[in-house]
């Protein structure tokens, strides 16, 4: 213990020195706010202004580009007509909305179902089923539906295998029109649900389904009192994403003939020539998709429950009962058939010859022909050529743009920020074929964006297709591969005297590689795939992949088509085992594959 | 080795809306002093020191390193050397690349860089590490290296954000005596950031003692912590009781307070207090400076047991006089003493200090 002094001196400051360095000069203090990093006031403006543009110029600018087509000539007729009972207008939108809401009720029952099953039993087979129950989804759209159509239309492998079975003069259960589009979807987007759900139920800390029990609950009651309001938010923004994802839909709909849609609409008026209605059309879908992504991050933004401690992981019931356990098999067999049948179909029709297949159950007679010729003539091959370069171009952009707008968004402060996230969240939301009218608006005349040019009917307008409908993958990979990062190892290079351009360079970025790499993939591979807009703005030399899948379909060359599509389900598989191989990489596509933030 | 000023220094955070989150503050740390901020969460300790490492600029006030004014210099031509509460060690780099970052970034030739890693390693007893990976290491290690990779750069001042909080208990012990001994060794400034106040006192030539973004005190250990300036340090720094007290008399340096029991001591309080008869003044005194003795003592104040612990060194004791809760911490107690008891306090007058509010 000290004394203490006998006249204690009361807590001081020292004196300061007066500084006798001059401030430094204008022009370094220009140079040291462009240098000066994430501290200076102005460089989160600096660095922003370019992505702004960029966001502008192709993703906003041509909405209003639209609307503006929209409104030109006869605006009051073309919007008026949603509003007149009988006509096409309004009885499109009312389909698209009910296949929809038809939607979003048939995911819900399947996802959820199969995350309960899977989440909180042990059965037979349930560890097959969850490795490929995302298989369905995997598929580029217009492959799945084309897969669909082949095993459950009325020429399908299922209704004609049942026909033949039971010696019925018609094929069996068929699904045609409306009941194929929801075919689709169901089994395309239950995803959603099973996702949400499942990832809800991991969450859900057992112990407070517990503490219910505890209390003297009933098992119906904990479900009806505590397990579904757990699950409420999940559902919900699975709901949303679901509703979303069937407005937008164009392949369901196109290959099982279901005109009247929004998106068949667009399609129909723009090969018509009439621009002005398919944007009309387009300015609906728009609205409703914007205001369905605000109400996405609106909800999620309210609320959301997590677990609070780690305790035990859910607890799944072991099936002991005999029957139940053969009965459980069964359905895993079945179910696992199921979802290998679209990716099998096509396995097996890329090998049909063309044309040998016309009332049998399965294609007749088989050939490597396929292949051969896709990768022997020329002609056959320029779609593939097309579709990777193309898409590559477009995957560089997404890189470029999409990680600096997730690292302003994530990591710097300035105003507007929300707006930035927003913008490019409104690329997502955007249905493909909203996509491609809008950039048949923007650009079918020369603007500052296209330097002048009239970008309609050349290459570019393609990548530029895919760059905004992809950006989002890699903003949002990104974006989750930032958020995994610590600030402070920036700062810690920064502190060791690394420039903004080196921090970012080899520590940030460096760190970021694999999810930026992952959300850089899944953009590759979904361009490579794209359909929906191309099929608008593609012209002969520039038809990508599924563009020639389709035309092939149509002159009945099926086996060549499916051989196109075994291409791709190839290339996609590659993809994902090369994502799941990468560190992070598995949740930056997982993290990508979400809508909103 | 060189001293840091800060004048007048105000942060204010654009979406924190009015409030400071650093309010004018003036400190002065001298070449190669081991200076701590210490204050409770959000008083401003940590805002202050990355304006000194310059990862936020002041929204006023100037800081200066010796007399170079680097008040908006960006963080990578400062010449500070960090050690991150987190370690915020380079996770896909090995040890010795970790500590060569910012060799490297100073193009320092590679034999002369390993020499300095090799030799830095060994300062923080790692020797031999340098091709581990880091999440090899353990959190004791891994700060090491932190520190190993803030010195090995030679920097003016070695800045420590808290680098102890995610140690366990006995380990911080041990490294803070490390930290230190490595401090003075290198002859660097220190500026440490802790709300530990045991932590501080232990360590530090000097403490700034912080609270909603303004400085209450500076002084050393031992002026802190037995001539608190304010009610605020003398409560944060162990433990005290600040008695509200009438002033009956006042000279320069002492007052002369009444007591709740009736009676009168002369307190030491500093030259600027300010306080004249008739007016109120706030006395510090800690509980291991109040003694108990019988209610009969003459001058002892009269107080009955509310509340009893025994921890073994001693026995901590609330008491009540004259409805003023007093903690008493007394290593000698009668036999038998209960909760309901009436005692006697006999306060220490030298060890009692007046205080501003």
């Amino acid at each position: 213990m000290s004394t203490i002094p006998a006249t204690p001196t009361p807590a001081t400051v020292a004196p300061v020195t007066k500084d006798p360095t001059p401030p430094p000069g204008p022009r370094r203090r220009l140079a040291a706010r462009f240098v000066g990093g994430t501290g200076s006031r102005w460089f989160p403006y600096v660095l922003v202004f370019p992505l702004v543009l960029v966001l502008f110029g192709y993703v906003v600018q041509p909405m209003f580009a639209t609307f503006a087509e929209s409104v030109g000539v006869d605006g009051v007729e073309n919007y008026g007509s949603f509003l007149t009972s009988d006509g096409v207008a309004r009885s499109s939108l009312f389909t698209s909305l009910i296949i929809s809401a038809a939607s979003v009720l048939l995911c819900g029952i399947v996802g959820v179902a199969m995350a309960f099953l899977l989440k909180r039993f042990s059965f037979p087979g349930r560890k097959l089923i969850e490795a490929i129950i995302l298989v369905p989804a995997a598929l580029p759209p217009l492959i799945g539906a084309i897969s669909f159509q082949l095993l459950y239309s009325e020429t399908g492998i299922l209704p004609r295998g049942l026909q033949q079975l039971f010696g019925t003069e018609n094929p069996v259960l068929p699904f045609s029109g409306i009941a194929g589009v929801l075919v689709v979807h169901t089994f395309t987007m239950y995803p959603y649900f099973y996702l949400s759900a499942s990832a809800a139920l991991g969450g859900m800390d057992p112990s407070v389904e517990e503490a219910a029990y505890n209390l003297g609950a009933s098992r119906v009651r904990v479900w009806r009192t505590v397990l579904l309001p757990m699950l409420t938010p999940a559902l919900v923004s699975a709901s949303l994403l679901v509703f979303m994802t069937s407005l937008a839909s164009y392949t369901a709909p196109l290959l099982f003939g279901v005109d009247q849609t929004m998106t068949m609409q667009i399609y129909i008026n723009r090969t018509n020539g009439d621009l002005p209605m398919a944007s009309t059309y387009a300015s609906v879908l728009g609205v409703v998709s914007v205001l369905f992504l605000l109400g996405m991050r609106w909800y999620e933004g309210r609320r959301s429950y997590r677990s609070q401690s780690k305790g035990v992981a859910a607890h799944r019931r072991e099936i002991t009962n005999p029957l139940g356990k053969w009965l459980a098999l069964a359905a895993s067999l079945l179910a696992t058939a199921v979802l290998l049948a679209p990716v099998a179909t096509i396995a097996l029709v890329a090998f049909s010859a063309d044309g040998s297949w016309t009332t049998e159950v399965i294609p007749a007679q088989y050939t490597m022909q396929n292949f051969v010729t896709i990768f022997s003539e020329p002609r056959a091959f320029q779609p593939i050529l097309n579709s990777l370069q193309m898409s590559l171009i477009a995957t560089v952009a997404c890189v470029v743009v999409g990680v600096l707008i997730a690292y302003a968004v994530r990591r710097l402060n300035f105003r507007g920020r929300g707006l930035l996230d927003v913008a490019v969240m409104l690329a997502w939301a955007l249905p493909g074929t909203v996509v491609a009218i809008n950039l048949i608006s923007a650009f079918s005349t020369g603007n500052a964006f296209s330097f002048g040019q009239v970008l309609i009917g050349t290459f570019w307008i393609m990548p530029l297709a895919y760059f905004v409908r992809f950006l989002p993958l890699v903003f949002r990979s990104s974006s989750a591969a930032l958020a995994q990062l610590d600030p402070s190892l920036e700062e810690a290079a920064r502190n060791l005297g690394a420039s903004w351009w080196r921090a970012f360079g080899t520590v940030t970025l460096r760190l970021m590689l694999p999810g930026v790499l992952a959300g850089a993939l899944l953009a590759f591979v979904h361009g490579v795939g794209e359909f929906v807009a191309s099929v608008l703005i593609y012209t002969s030399e520039t038809a990508p992949i599924s563009v020639e899948i389709n035309n092939r379909m149509y002159s009945f060359e099926v086996g060549t088509a499916a051989a196109y599509g075994m291409l791709q389900v190839v290339l996609i598989f590659v993809v994902m085992v090369v994502s799941g191989r990468l560190e992070g990489g598995g949740r930056s596509t997982r993290e990508a594959a979400k809508w909103t933030a | 080795m060189i001293d840091v000023t800060l004048e007048s220094v105000s942060k204010r955070f654009a979406r924190g809306g009015d409030t400071a989150a650093v309010d004018d503050v003036d400190i002065t740390i001298a070449a190669g002093e081991f200076f701590t901020l210490l204050g409770p969460s959000g008083c401003g300790k940590t805002t202050t020191l990355r304006m000194v490492a310059g990862f936020y600029f002041p929204t006023s006030g100037r800081i200066r390193f010796g007399t170079e004014d680097v008040t908006r210099r960006p963080p990578n031509k400062r010449d500070t050397g960090m050690v991150f509460q987190n370690y915020a060690l380079f996770p896909h780099m090995s040890v010795a690349q970790n500590v060569a970052y910012g060799l490297k970034i100073r193009k320092v030739n590679r034999a002369e860089s390993r020499r300095r890693v090799e030799e830095a390693l060994g300062q923080v007893h790692l020797a031999g590490y340098g091709d581990r990976r880091i999440d090899e290491l353990s959190g004791g290690q891994q700060q090491r290296v932190a520190l190993a990779r803030a010195l090995v750069i030679r920097p003016k001042t070695l800045l420590l954000d808290e680098p102890l909080s995610n140690l366990d208990a006995k380990l911080r012990e041990e490294t803070r005596t490390e930290i230190r001994r490595i401090q003075k060794e290198a002859g660097t400034t220190g500026i440490y950031v802790t709300h530990d106040q045991a932590e501080a006192m232990a360590m530090s030539d000097r403490i700034a003692v912080m609270q909603s973004g303004r400085v209450q005190q500076i002084g050393a250990p031992q002026e802190i912590y037995h001539r608190p300036a304010t009610s605020f340090v003398a409560r944060f720094i162990g433990r005290s009781n600040v008695l509200t007290l009438p002033v009956l008399a006042a000279t320069r340096e002492t007052v002369t307070v009444g007591l709740p029991g009736g009676g009168e001591i002369v307190v030491p309080g500093p030259a600027d207090h300010g306080l004249s008869q008739g007016e109120t003044a706030l006395v510090s005194v800690r509980p291991e400076h109040i003694g108990l003795t019988s209610t009969t003592d003459p001058g002892a104040l009269p107080g009955r047991v509310v509340d009893l612990e025994f921890t073994g060194m001693a026995t901590n004791l609330v008491v009540d006089t004259a409805g003023e809760q007093v903690q008493v911490a007394a290593v000698e107690v009668p036999a038998g003493i209960a909760v309901g008891d009436q005692v006697g306090l006999r306060l220490n007058r030298e060890r009692m200090w007046v205080v501003r509010p």
